[in-house]
């Protein structure tokens, strides 16, 4: 099993009805799936603070949502996320990472190094996975915190889970 | 059209009265600053969903609810500076090919909370003609009471993807508050959507 099927698995098992995402490189097959799955609607946003009001939405009308993106997103959302905040929504988001691991683009480094304290500082709780064999467990665990605990839970997926990217150099 | 807002023809209240008469059982989300109160003005709900922040999320709001509730009609209200902040929410809705999503800006060429400074669509941004860009396929613009006499049903009703702006007077009205515990509105509004027994 790859490890982002481990994360669809999961989805699967918490009856996640709505999928929105930016697309990342990283997410590209999850996504691929969400898309084919007749019980799930995936959602592509123009930029990912719209996700963070999309699952808002969902969760007032009785549907489990998660927020798929890459690290750069999560400085998108900043304001955003006081929705989920003030309102105690629950709220799932998956983060691929940039600017973490053998990062070939410098312009992903700012977020990339922000990204766990600025969203711990906006109320999540945030775990980081690096080990292929434990995203599903991680990934059951956010959905958790998220949908029972009520809470605004992050999974960083670590870099080293992702191809390197290199531009072709 | 007059040239300047404080001459439209179009009453907010009076607007949001007509549009939330005999409501049904659409569900409302109003978008921060004077759609909130307007929308308290026509008679607090308990499924209506002020927003008292979250500026430029309002139709995303929308998408979402009309996603989980294909059978409800979503009535997205906001103003024109809500709508300028979130102008992105419009292509993903269209492309989300939503058939229950209503978008209703209130556009009175002003940001009203925050002093009455001029938004975008006073020098001719064209929000009707943005949500048809997106593809919205029933996108108009509203200035006189026989227009919006013509566009009731389609707000109230559809069908399909609807988009709205109606130019209403810029005016500063006397504040309407809904109840600005969110976590209140949140439940008040999932318990009577999805029934009293919701965790
Ligand atoms: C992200 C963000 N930026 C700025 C503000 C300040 N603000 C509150 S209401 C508002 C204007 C909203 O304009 P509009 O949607 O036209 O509604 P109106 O005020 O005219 O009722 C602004 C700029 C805010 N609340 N959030």
């Amino acid at each position: 099993m790859e490890w982002w099927q481990g994360i669809y698995q999961a989805l699967k098992d918490a009856e996640v009805r709505q999928v929105a995402y930016v697309p990342d490189a990283g997410h590209a097959k999850l996504i691929e799936a969400c898309h084919a799955d007749k019980e799930i609607t995936a959602i592509s946003l123009t930029t990912e603070e719209e996700g963070v009001g999309v699952l808002a939405g969902a969760w007032l009308g009785g549907d489990r949502g998660v927020l798929l993106m890459q690290s750069s997103g999560v400085g998108n959302c900043i304001n955003m996320f006081s929705l989920a905040k003030t309102c105690q929504f629950p709220l799932a988001v998956f983060v691929t990472m940039r600017g973490q691991w053998k990062e070939f683009n410098p312009w992903q480094l700012p977020m990339g190094s922000t990204v766990d304290p600025a969203m711990t500082t906006a109320g999540f709780s945030v775990n980081t996975v690096d080990d292929p064999a434990d995203v599903a467990d991680y990934a059951q665990a956010t959905l958790h915190h998220a949908f029972v605990g009520g809470e605004m839970a992050g999974l960083l997926l670590h870099q080293k889970l992702t191809p390197v990217k290199t531009f072709g150099k | 059209m007059p040239s300047t807002a404080s001459e439209f023809l179009l009453r907010r209240r009076e607007v949001v009265g007509k549009l939330l008469h005999d409501r049904g059982d659409r569900l409302v989300i109003g978008g921060l600053g004077s759609t909130a109160w307007d929308i308290t003005a026509a008679g607090d709900h308990d499924l209506s969903f002020p927003l008292w922040g979250a500026m430029g999320g309002t139709v995303a709001i929308g998408i979402g609810l009309a996603t989980a509730q294909p059978d409800r009609r979503v009535l997205v209200v906001t103003g024109d500076g809500d709508m300028l902040m979130g102008m992105g929410s419009l292509a993903t809705a269209a492309r989300q090919n939503l058939k229950n999503l209503t978008v209703c800006v209130f556009d009175n060429e002003h940001y009203g909370e925050t002093g009455m400074q001029t938004t975008h669509t006073a020098s001719g941004t064209n929000l009707a003609a943005i949500a048809a860009g997106c593809g919205f396929a029933n996108s108009r613009q509203v200035e006189t009471e026989d227009q919006l006499t013509e566009a009731l049903p389609l707000l109230r009703d559809g069908p399909g993807l609807q988009f709205v702006c109606i130019k209403v007077r810029a005016e500063k009205l006397a504040f309407v508050l809904p109840p600005k515990d969110g976590v209140f509105l949140k439940t008040r509004f999932r318990r009577a959507l999805l029934g009293a027994d919701v965790v």
